[in-house]
């Protein structure tokens, strides 16, 4: 039983400040629902998780089990245990699925043969995943698009078998099928190995094939509300705007002021 | 050795008189040669002006041995990592010392042999030369005044070789110069693979090469040179192909060791409808220059060339890509591209990379694209997202950047080691991590995307 912790964590991206203060806690085998509108600074939250280069954080921490995920790069971050799935995967041209699983493995202090048979196993968790073998020539996410690059961030989920997953809109661009067929994947690996979630989406229609426990609102880099699952439905009935406006905050960080051009023309 | 001698040396290496009277002539231009400074365009960026000539001496005829004596020439593994071949030339500082081909393909009429000791000279004496004198340099002068003789491989009309033919250069001698020569002929409808492996030790050695390749009306050479040369050596190369109608050359360069490698790539396309690839791969690190220049010469109509050089620098290291497409009057319909793409891996290394248009014909089409930029930041991340540490993921997004080319070598079983080549190479000198953090990406400038341009001239 693990724990991931996030306490009032506050974070700058260009000299903005985009989280305000974020409190989480997701423990082994429950999944929370992360829901915000666009702008709210979901995102953001992933790759502050993941220790993305460029993002400052100004506040708070962020531990797996009482490990301090902040003092590590991200690479150590992963193999502590938190992997992220990213909503903009990124093209690595003649790079393989297999070639990256077998980096990222062999990178751990694993027993010996957990490396056996990887593309045997890589192979069948396509197809679990409905997606074509084609793909796994390719260069990772190369010419995909956007439900194979959802499933093929699914797939390196379950073959990493991380403790805790941060998905970032796993469920952008993915059609009602592909949808439940990644969202019972990662539902079974909730179910078999306790993996937790943090499932980023503005959309309820995810948390209809992957039954979240706790459902939390960002806005304007805020936990402004969590609850139950009946809180998705909510959201889903009345809206970001309502909802911000009944609360009485922001609905989205507002937009850096833009730079002042002195050679622009004056406008008047 | 840049005087020329006295000739002398012209006979005591021996061959066939025409060979010899070759030698003679270029030694008697040697006197009035005038050596390359990096104020020469096509020398510019180079390191030429570092390159003493005089301090090199060439073996003598007494050094170099009696030509095709070698039955155990070594050289087992490099040949054997090229997998089921069908001939074995071994050339042993320019000297040829060992032959083989298959007896099915001798049967039907194939040849590997030394130039300077081959049977039937006729097909040598025909074309050995004659490429480079299309474009000749001080350095090919310097080659034809002591080029002891050289692999041939002839492939008569009509045979097509499957399995490649290897030829493995071996260059030693610490101050001492070799001047390996290598000439092809596919004659019509003929087609062949060749791969040729120069190695050096850790040796101040200077090679000189000439490559001559020719592929007569439809035949098809596939063609692909490893230089893997020690850290000190100087190598110095001309590759120059000519293509007949409807002929296609695949050709490729994977090019890892040396100082200071230049290698001048070359295809003249003189036959309507002929067809040429050219590829390489270049990894530079420590102190090394990789120094390329390329010609893709369209001198017929409806002919297309195409070329990819895929390049990483890192450490002190430099690259220099310089590609000219020529089209001339008669090329018309011709078609054309260009592609050269750099990675700089640390601050202190660097890549050129200039691609040119000579455009004379005026119903062609041509594409060009350059890159010079670090590795991107976003795959970087994506990689060490995923519990990559950061060298790692370095090594797997440069060798990815590498794999299309790589995907397109002609001798297949040769690409794990290579592979692998490259891979014990990127970040080796600094494994330690002592590297500074983003280091590479103040080093480089402009981002990686490409510049290009294209057009219809
Ligand atoms: N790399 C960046 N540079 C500048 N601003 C950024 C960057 N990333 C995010 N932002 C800004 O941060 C805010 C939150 O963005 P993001 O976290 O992507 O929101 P979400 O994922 O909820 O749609 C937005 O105002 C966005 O413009
Ligand atoms: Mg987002």
């Amino acid at each position: 039983m693990s724990r991931l912790a996030i306490l009032g964590l506050a974070a700058r991206v260009r000299r903005q400040e985009i989280l305000r203060g974020v409190d989480l806690e997701v423990g082994s085998g429950e999944v929370h629902a992360l829901m915000g509108p666009n702008g709210s600074g979901k995102s953001t939250l992933a790759h502050v998780l993941a220790g993305r280069p460029g993002y400052e954080v100004t506040a708070g921490s962020v531990t797996v089990d009482g490990v301090d995920l902040l003092e590590l790069p991200t690479w150590r971050r992963a193999q502590a245990g938190l992997l992220l799935t990213h909503q903009y995967p990124v093209e690595v041209p003649g790079v393989r699925l297999v070639d990256l699983l077998e980096a990222a493995l062999a990178a751990r202090e694993l027993p010996a043969g957990a490396l056996d048979r990887l593309g045997e196993r890589v192979a069948a968790e396509a197809e679990r995943l409905g997606m074509p073998a084609e793909l796994l020539a390719r260069g990772v996410n190369v010419e995909f698009s956007g439900g194979e690059q959802k499933r093929a961030e699914t797939l390196q989920l379950a073959v990493l078998a991380p403790a805790f997953a941060v998905l970032d809109e796993i469920d952008s661009g993915l059609d009602v099928d592909a949808l439940r067929t990644v969202g019972a994947r990662i539902g079974a690996l909730v179910a078999e190995t306790g993996l937790g979630v943090l499932a980023i989406t503005h959309y309820a229609r995810l948390l209809s094939v992957l039954r979240p426990d706790r459902v939390h609102v960002l806005l304007a880099g805020r936990v402004v509300r969590s609850g139950g699952p009946e809180l998705a439905d909510e959201v889903e009935r009345i809206g970001y705007e309502r909802l911000a406006a009944e609360l009485g905050v922001e609905l989205a960080v507002p937009p850096p002021p833009p730079e002042r051009d002195p050679f622009a023309d004056p406008g008047f | 050795m840049n005087d020329g001698g006295d000739g002398e040396q012209a006979r005591a290496l021996g061959g066939p008189d025409w060979l010899v009277a070759r030698r003679e002539a270029a030694a008697g231009r040697l006197a009035e040669i005038a050596w390359p400074t990096p104020a020469e365009e096509i020398w510019r960026y180079s390191r030429i002006d570092e390159l003493d000539v005089g301090r090199y001496r060439p073996f003598t005829a007494a050094e170099l041995g009696a030509p095709g004596r070698d039955d155990a020439p070594g050289g087992g593994v490099l040949a054997a990592e090229a997998g089921p071949r069908a001939g074995l030339v071994v050339v042993r500082d320019g000297r040829v010392v060992h032959t083989e081909l298959r007896p099915d393909l001798s049967a039907a009429g194939a040849l590997t042999c030394d130039v300077a000791t081959c049977a039937d000279h006729r097909h040598a004496e025909r074309w050995f030369g004659t490429l480079a004198d299309a474009s000749p340099d001080p350095f090919t002068v310097l080659h034809d005044a002591w080029c002891p003789g050289g692999a041939f491989i002839h492939v008569p009309a009509g045979v097509v070789v499957t399995e490649p033919i290897v030829v493995l250069h071996w260059c030693d001698g610490d101050g001492r110069a070799s001047f390996p020569h290598t000439l092809v002929v596919l004659e019509d409808g003929a087609g062949a693979t060749v791969v040729e492996r120069f190695a050096s030790p850790k040796v101040d050695h200077l090679a000189d090469v000439v490559v001559e390749c020719v592929v007569g009306e439809g035949a098809h050479l596939r063609y692909l040179s490893v230089q893997e040369h020690g850290p000190a050596t100087w190598s110095i190369a001309l590759q120059r192909a000519h293509l007949g109608p409807y002929a296609r050359l695949s050709s490729s360069a994977v090019a890892l060791g040396g100082a200071y490698a230049r290698l001048r790539t070359e295809a003249r396309l003189d036959g309507p409808g002929a067809e040429s690839d050219l590829l390489a791969v270049y990894f530079g690190d420590g102190d090394q220059m990789l120094d390329f220049r390329t010609l893709q010469d369209h001198a017929a109509p409806r002919t297309r060339s195409d070329l990819l050089f895929k390049g990483a620098v890192e450490d002190h290291a430099a690259s220099v890509y310089s590609g000219l497409v020529r089209l001339r009057p008669g090329a018309q319909r011709a078609e054309a591209g260009q592609t050269n793409r750099n990675l700089v891996l640390t601050e202190g290394a660097h890549a050129e990379s200039i691609p040119n248009l000579e455009i004379e014909a005026n119903d062609v089409r041509c594409s060009h694209a350059s890159a010079v930029g670090p590795v991107d930041e976003d795959q970087r991340y994506y990689l060490e997202s995923r519990g990559i540490p950061p060298a790692e993921a370095e090594r797997l997004v440069v060798l990815g950047f590498f794999e299309d080319v790589f995907a397109r070598l002609p001798v297949p079983a040769l690409v794990g080691p290579l592979r692998r080549a490259v891979h014990e190479k990127v970040g080796h000198l600094h494994r330690s991590g002592s590297r500074p953090p983003g280091g590479a990406r103040a080093a480089a400038g402009p981002a990686p995307g490409a510049t290009g341009g294209g057009g219809r001239g």
